[in-house]
């Protein structure tokens, strides 16, 4: 390990490439803790989002007219508004008008954290664009199959869950996948709201070692990188749910 | 009456020796296309019945409503009693009863042939697995596609997933069974073999009405055909009767034209 610190240390002072998140122990610390809170907001905006996609598409077949329209509105909403904007909206909107609870240090804070409330404006965000994904897949399996469900006893829920669901999501899995690359990356708007995910951690490194574009360039291999991470997963996944006979899989 | 065995009751004061299905005065529209202007008819227990007629004239529809997948405008439909024009219908009671199958098999495609057989029963009846399973494989043996219970739908033939359609209904253990135009889809080889899984129900006592323009097999196996025209049952008799002897113009003209 001192090898790999003294080499880039070396290669600080010959090249001007300085990369403190190797060879200093407190940036690495810093950079590791922004990536994993990365990694966490969009792991759990990602689960959440696709739940609010899936129950979201259901009750837009509600026979109900209120909740259909409560549904379209909420697509509305959150489609037709900058994801920066819907942050702030929670965090300082919400966030204020919500009452304050006092921390183990004695602090009035907000019942709410700032990390709380990116994983909440980012799985809306997404879940919103999930709704329609997920419809646009429901409406592509045949009526005459959830009619052959409904034939055999099935409930609406039951359709939905055994026959609608199952096949709307091997139909609109490539477009769930686009919108979730998105997601991983609006991750970085928590910066805005002093969330400490990789762009924030990067931010605080460069001011203090002033190697921005080494950062800048660490960092747009680190999106690259973890993207390619969730292609890669999406891709097993569609290849898992592939039927013989159906779609992609009648190629094979 | 009072020295007559006692016949068991249904629920709905049904009893056996009365029609399974009594439909009376059925109408429906879609818009302004009247379907159906005012259809009755009677399917006793065990009967096969084939309704034929010229496209439009409302026989798919006609079945449709018998299991509530269709809404009627006026008129009564009483399967074992039960009305099915009734807003508190119990669907699921009425659908148990009733099995269907159609022109274009409407199989589950991401299930395989066998999972499509077990599917409803354990998801709707909430049965035992491990129950159901050797009941579908017995239904896919019966249906003749042993070793086939692991394709999927799509790597099987159209008559081959007609088959697996037929056993996925009869997994539910309907009192009737409702073909709507089954063989329509299918090449005249593949036919012959659906043909055959349907006579062997009707031959074992199962109540079937088929909506069919294969008017040989309708002769063949049907205790009662009737032929609907513009939304009205225009005639209607045993086979033997109705195919040598048409009475009316219609039915004539029909039949000059497709047999």
């Amino acid at each position: 390990m001192d090898l790999v610190a003294e080499w880039f240390r070396q290669l600080y002072d010959t090249t001007g490439i300085n990369l403190t998140i190797v060879y200093d122990a407190y940036d690495r610390q810093r950079f590791i803790s922004g990536v994993g809170m990365t990694i966490y907001l969009s792991v759990v905006s990602i689960l959440i989002s696709i739940v609010i996609g899936a129950i979201g598409a259901w009750a837009q077949g509600s026979p109900l007219r209120a909740v259909r329209a409560a549904v379209n509105g909420f697509v509305v909403v959150f489609r037709n508004t900058p994801p920066l904007v819907q942050i702030f909206f929670f965090y300082f909107g919400l966030g204020q008008i919500l009452p304050r609870v006092e921390n183990e240090d004695g602090m009035m804070v907000q019942i709410i954290s700032n990390v709380q409330w990116a994983i909440i404006s980012l799985s809306l965000f997404a879940g919103a664009y999930n709704v329609e994904i997920f419809r646009s897949g429901i409406e592509a399996v045949p009526r005459t199959t959830t009619e052959a469900a409904e034939a055999l006893g099935y409930t609406r829920m039951g359709v939905y869950r055994h026959v609608l669901l199952p096949l709307a999501l091997r139909i609109c899995l490539p477009a769930l996948n686009n919108n979730l690359v998105n997601l991983l990356k609006t991750t970085t708007l928590a910066y805005a709201i002093a969330v400490p995910e990789a762009l924030y951690v990067s931010k605080q490194i460069w001011n203090d070692s002033q190697n921005v574009p080494v950062m800048m360039t660490v960092l747009l291999l680190l999106y690259t990188g973890l993207v390619g991470i969730l292609v890669f997963i999406m891709h097993r996944w569609e290849r898992a749910l592939a039927i013989p006979g159906y779609g992609q899989g009648a190629a094979k | 009456m009072a020295a007559a065995a006692p016949v068991t009751q249904n629920e709905f004061g049904w009893t056996p020796d009365q029609p399974l299905i009594r439909l009376v005065d059925v109408h429906k529209s879609f818009g302004s296309l009247q379907v159906l202007r005012g259809v009755s008819l009677d399917v006793r227990k065990g009967e096969v019945i084939c309704i034929i007629g010229p496209s439009g004239s409302g026989k798919s529809t006609l079945i449709r409503c018998i299991n509530a997948l269709v809404p009627i405008d006026s008129g009564t439909i009483r399967v074992e009693g039960q009305e099915v024009n009734d807003p508190d219908l119990d669907k699921l009671a009425l659908r148990r009863k009733v099995g269907m199958v159609f022109q274009q098999y409407n199989l589950f495609p991401h299930r395989t042939a066998l999972q499509n057989v077990m599917m409803a029963p354990i998801n709707v009846l909430k049965q035992n697995r491990k129950e159901v399973e050797v009941r579908a494989r017995a239904l896919m043996a019966k249906v003749r596609l042993q070793g086939k219970e692991d394709a999927y739908p799509g790597q099987l033939s159209g008559g081959q997933q007609q088959r697996v359609a037929i056993a996925r209904s009869l997994a539910m253990r309907p009192d009737v069974m409702l073909f709507d135009e089954v063989t329509a889809a299918l090449d005249p080889e593949t036919v012959k073999e659906v043909l055959v899984t349907i006579r062997e129900l009707a031959e074992e006592g199962m109540t079937c009405i088929l909506v069919t323009h294969e008017m040989g097999f309708a002769r063949e196996v049907a205790d009662h055909v009737y032929f609907t025209d513009k939304g009205l049952i225009v005639e209607h008799g045993p086979p033997a009767e109705f195919f040598a002897n048409p009475k009316d113009e219609r039915t004539k003209a029909f039949l000059g034209q497709v047999l």
